[in-house]
């Protein structure tokens, strides 16, 4: 029997705000431990909580970003349970009014792992149950013979985004993280660092016949530190669940941790897992109308990947794997925009950016934001190819030349005399000088041999020291040759 | 007249025209509570020290608010910089506040002095500051008995003058029903008048901050003076503060007072109903109109309020668990193990019964019949008084259906304990405005006060202190003062 699995998701968010959600103190990563606390983020007795509103408007902006509707009115509800690094050993989290219901986001195919490009499905269009706004907790430390408890996380502003189980593959979840990270990233909500934290992702998976309508016993997975963390958790999981299945054992509902070491999930305890969570409104809070800032937040809302990308390949002719490779990195996208704005030939533009500054960027080990190119000399230097100056091949070690030294292209041409001939009459007697010294080449040519041309053009370039312009070489050739 | 038997009106002008130091005044109520302490137990803590520079500070400088110069008690409840804040619990032993309640820097601001900290029911939760875990409160006019709670302390010292005045919280009655047995003026403010941002949390819908002064005007003062919106309590209301002194000297002609028929309906002592009724004439007399009302669900009260507060207490309380401050369980195993030692070592009776209630209330599978349910009935009790207030100014009440009761007589039995509140937790439920002011005295053992409760409108105080600025002219109770 072949079994499919059913994955849903529940990712949390670190949001990239000032302060914290329900206090003043700053929401910083790394800052020394504890140094980053008042009454509130350590609830001390008598501290009261007050709204972060630049938080609650991320949460409506991812909404908006990801086509969910907003809750008029949302408010937060006190989710109880006794665990150290939570200072008030209750959440304040949302519960029944979430600021946002419904929406999804669609998979990009360049989203999926490398390896994985084959089992790409197009289109996959995954729906979100909700979005809400709570805060993290602290981070606890073990010593040898004691703990230690950082509160500086402690009440910074989190996001959980709900996934309904529509997700197929350990692929699919890794590729809608990817997506998800990069929309995030799209609209400044968040850093998105899974390595950081920033992005954390529990997976609800469970296994079922094909064709088989009821869905199989759910298990949680937790403790992934990165996408590909997921990926593997999840292969593991299901191939635990479906190995299970195919014996005739049975599943329990339960949570298990997945350990990157030994590359596998194990059970947790049950007391870890068992909580009556006992919600109830959060009566220190009044609830957000938020109607009254709505609009604004709307206005907010950027061009996300997945549109841009067509938009460069629909408007700007860049090749699909191209447009790819710029969206995935937003600065990169903004970058290219930069380059093209005087260009004509913005398939140039987006070849010399994919290509030849992702190389030397890479190389250097620098981010798009310091290329010592700028995107405008960028688009000089595909303005001297267009206008035959020089040569594309040319422009490739212009370019290189550029990264270097950070001198404009026009200056790298005229030092190195890298300009192409493209006067007719020059051309013109190379080509002569060509043809009467490859008078058997000229032969098999008026023979029929037409591709042997090539030969002639490669030896006229080769004379003019790869200065001639290719293009009119090879018209001049044909018009001599009489083809 | 001696130094302690001022008001806060009185010593405020003694100061102010430095008739008298704020040295001066402190010296006085130190050495009334020296006297009286080792009995009454109304005070937690104090710090003499402490209390004498502020007052020398304040005499080195020009008057800096109305209440300049003048001591005030704090429940121990009250975050103050620096000092303890044991909410009467062996739970916070040893806990010192690192920041000020708003109504600590507004009180500063006023000029007044901090004079030091009175007891209280543990976590304010119970009816006569016998929970308290240090010691009880004794009643100033009959030792036998308590003071009332969850304010006992506040309410103690004050009568017996060892403050001019102090302030408590009421959550269910805490303020009015100590200051009816003790023969104070008790204020519970409109929810949202007062922040809230440093009082230790019982049921953070329902409490509120107020005063226990001597008289109404006092307590006009410190309701001015703490009261007005703030950016770190999100449920405080914008309203600045009226001036409520004024207020006082207004009249109550045409007023309509209220009188619900569910709170006359027997079950109350006969003497204090007479006491009671004796006090709606005097205002008819003074050119009010008294109308039969009804609040027809007066009788879910009690259980919606017992099932909401502890609810939230439940939730509020969670946070004493050892890890970060106070008392920690010693050499636990676990964390799970501390908590449980901890919390059982560090709480009273009282307190982890109402724990159990309000986890039991919230459980799964009981949310719905005890949490939900009571929501509907506070929205209903709400709606009562809505209906009342479109009826009539304020509502006369009885602020408690007996005087003050016998130290011991209740303790043993939480349910007669919790009915001790009876006619003043529907307040709390609506969020209305109420007052208590001493409205005559009965015969037991001893003579004891008997408390009239004012309840007014959201919003409606300076409406109460009409109503008491008039009585308190026709009238001479508030003058009297146990201990000689
Ligand atoms: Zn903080």
């Amino acid at each position: 029997m072949n079994y499919e699995a059913v994955i849903g998701l529940e990712v949390h968010v670190q949001l990239r705000t000032r302060t914290k959600m329900f206090c003043g103190c700053e929401n910083e990563f790394g800052a020394a431990p504890n140094t980053r606390t008042c009454p509130v983020c350590l609830g001390l007795p008598g501290a009261l909580p007050t709204p972060n509103h630049a938080a609650i408007h991320l949460v409506a902006l991812t909404g908006l970003m990801l086509g969910c509707e907003i809750a008029p009115r949302c408010k937060f509800d006190r989710k109880s349970y006794f665990y150290p690094d939570m200072p008030k050993n209750y959440q304040i989290s949302q519960y029944d009014l979430p600021t946002c219901r419904g929406g999804g986001l669609e998979i990009m195919r360049e989203s999926y792992p490398k390896d994985a490009q084959k089992k790409v499905v197009a289109g996959r269009y995954i729906r979100l149950v909700r979005i809400h706004l709570e805060e993290d907790v602290a981070k606890s430390f073990h010593f040898e013979t004691a703990s230690g408890i950082d509160f500086n996380r402690a009440g910074t502003p989190l996001m959980e985004i709900v996934t309904m189980p529509d997700l197929r593959s350990p692929e699919e979840a890794f590729a809608f993280l990817s997506t998800l990270k990069l929309v995030l990233l799209y609209g400044g909500v968040s850093d998105a660092d899974m390595e950081k934290g920033q992005l954390r992702c529990d997976c609800n998976v469970s296994v079922r016949p094909v064709g088989q309508e009821e869905l199989g016993t759910k298990v949680e997975i937790k403790n992934m530190n990165s996408i590909s963390g997921v990926r593997r958790a999840l292969a593991y999981e299901i191939e635990r669940q479906t190995e299970m299945l195919r014996g005739g054992g049975r599943l329990t509902q339960e949570t298990r941790r997945w350990d990157e070491a030994a590359g596998a999930t194990f059970a947790m305890r049950g007391k870890e897992m068992a909580h009556d969570y006992r919600y109830f409104p959060e009566p220190d809070l009044l609830p957000v109308d938020t109607a009254a800032w709505l609009d604004d937040v709307r206005r907010r809302v950027p061009e996300l990947p997945l549109a841009r990308k067509r938009r460069f390949v629909e408007m700007l002719k860049v090749s699909d794997s191209n447009a790819g490779v710029l969206v995935a990195d937003c600065a990169l996208a903004d970058w290219f925009e930069k380059a093209v704005k005087d260009v004509t030939n913005t398939q140039g533009v987006a070849n010399l950016v994919v290509n030849d500054l992702l190389r030397e960027l890479g190389a250097a080990g620098k981010g798009v934001t310091e290329s010592p190119v700028a995107p405008e000399a960028l688009g000089a230097l595909v303005a001297l190819t267009d206008a035959g100056r020089i040569s594309s091949s040319q422009a490739k070690e212009v370019f290189v030349e550029m990264f270097r030294t950070g001198r404009a292209a026009a200056e790298i041409v005229t030092e190195r005399g890298l300009e192409q001939v493209s006067d007719a009459g020059a051309i013109g007697k190379l080509c002569d000088e060509v043809l009467e010294g490859n008078a058997p080449i000229v032969v098999q040519i008026r023979a029929g041999n037409a591709k042997a041309v090539g030969n002639l053009v490669g030896q006229v370039m080769k004379l003019s020291k790869g200065k001639a312009n290719p293009a009119m070489v090879n018209a001049v050739l044909h018009r001599k040759l009489g083809l | 007249m001696e130094l302690h038997e001022f008001t806060v009106s009185e010593a405020a002008a003694t100061v102010r025209r430095r008739e008298v130091s704020s040295t001066d005044l402190v010296r006085a109520l130190l050495a009334r509570m020296e006297a009286l302490e080792p009995a009454l137990g109304a005070m937690l803590h104090w710090d003499a020290e402490a209390a004498l520079a502020e007052a020398r500070a304040r005499d080195a400088e020009p008057p800096i608010g109305p209440l300049h110069g003048v001591p005030i008690a704090l429940k121990d409840n009250l975050s103050v910089k620096g000092q303890f804040c044991s909410c009467a619990s062996r739970i916070l032993q040893g806990y010192r506040a690192p920041y000020d309640a708003t109504v600590v820097e507004k009180l500063r601001q006023a000029g007044a002095v901090l004079l030091g900290r009175t007891n209280m029911d543990e976590f304010a939760m119970g009816s006569s500051t016998e929970s308290s875990v240090i010691c009880p409160t004794r009643n100033p006019w009959d030792f036998e008995r308590t003071p009332g709670g969850s304010s006992g302390g506040s309410a103690a010292a004050v009568a017996a003058r060892e403050s001019f005045a102090a302030l408590g919280s009421d959550t269910g009655g805490s303020i009015r029903q100590p200051a009816a047995f003790c023969g104070c003026v008790g204020l519970k403010p409109t929810y949202g008048r007062v922040s809230r941002y440093g009082l230790v949390a019982f049921a953070s819908s329902l409490d509120q901050i107020g005063p226990l002064a001597r008289d109404a005007q006092d307590a006009a003062r410190i309701l001015h003076a703490i009261s007005g919106p703030d950016p770190r309590d999100s449920t405080s209301l914008p309203d600045a503060p009226p001036d409520f002194v004024a207020a006082l000297g207004r009249g109550i002609r045409r007023l309509k007072l209220g009188l619900p028929r569910e709170y006359f309906s027997g079950g109350m002592d006969a003497d204090v109903e007479q006491a009671v009724r004796a006090a709606v004439r005097v205002l008819e007399g003074l050119g009010a109109e008294a109308v039969e009302i009804s609040l027809p669900h007066t009788e879910h009260a009690v259980a919606a309020y017992y099932v909401l507060a502890t609810a939230e207490a439940s939730a509020n309380l969670a946070r004493f668990d050892g890890v970060r401050y106070g008392r920690r369980a010693e050499n636990p195993a676990d964390p799970l193990e501390m908590y449980g030692r901890t919390r059982a070592e560090g709480f009273g009776a009282e307190v982890k019964r109402r724990i159990i209630l309000g986890t039991y209330v919230l459980s799964s599978g009981y949310h719905d019949a005890y949490y939900l349910h009571a929501q509907k009935v506070r929205t209903l009790i709400r709606r009562d008084f809505r209906q009342a207030f479109e009826r009539c100014d304020v509502l006369l009440t009885p602020t408690t259906p007996s005087p003050a009761f016998k130290l011991g007589e209740k303790i043993q039995d939480p349910l007669q304990m919790y009915l001790a509140d009876i006619f003043t937790i529907a307040a709390n439920l609506a969020g209305v405005c109420a007052l208590s002011l001493t409205c005559g005295f009965v015969e037991r053992e001893k003579k004891l006060p008997v408390g009239l409760q004012i309840i007014g409108p959201w919003m409606g105080e300076e409406t109460l202190f009409r109503v008491a600025g008039a009585y308190e002219q026709a009238s001479a109770w508030h003058k009297e003062a146990p201990l000689g």
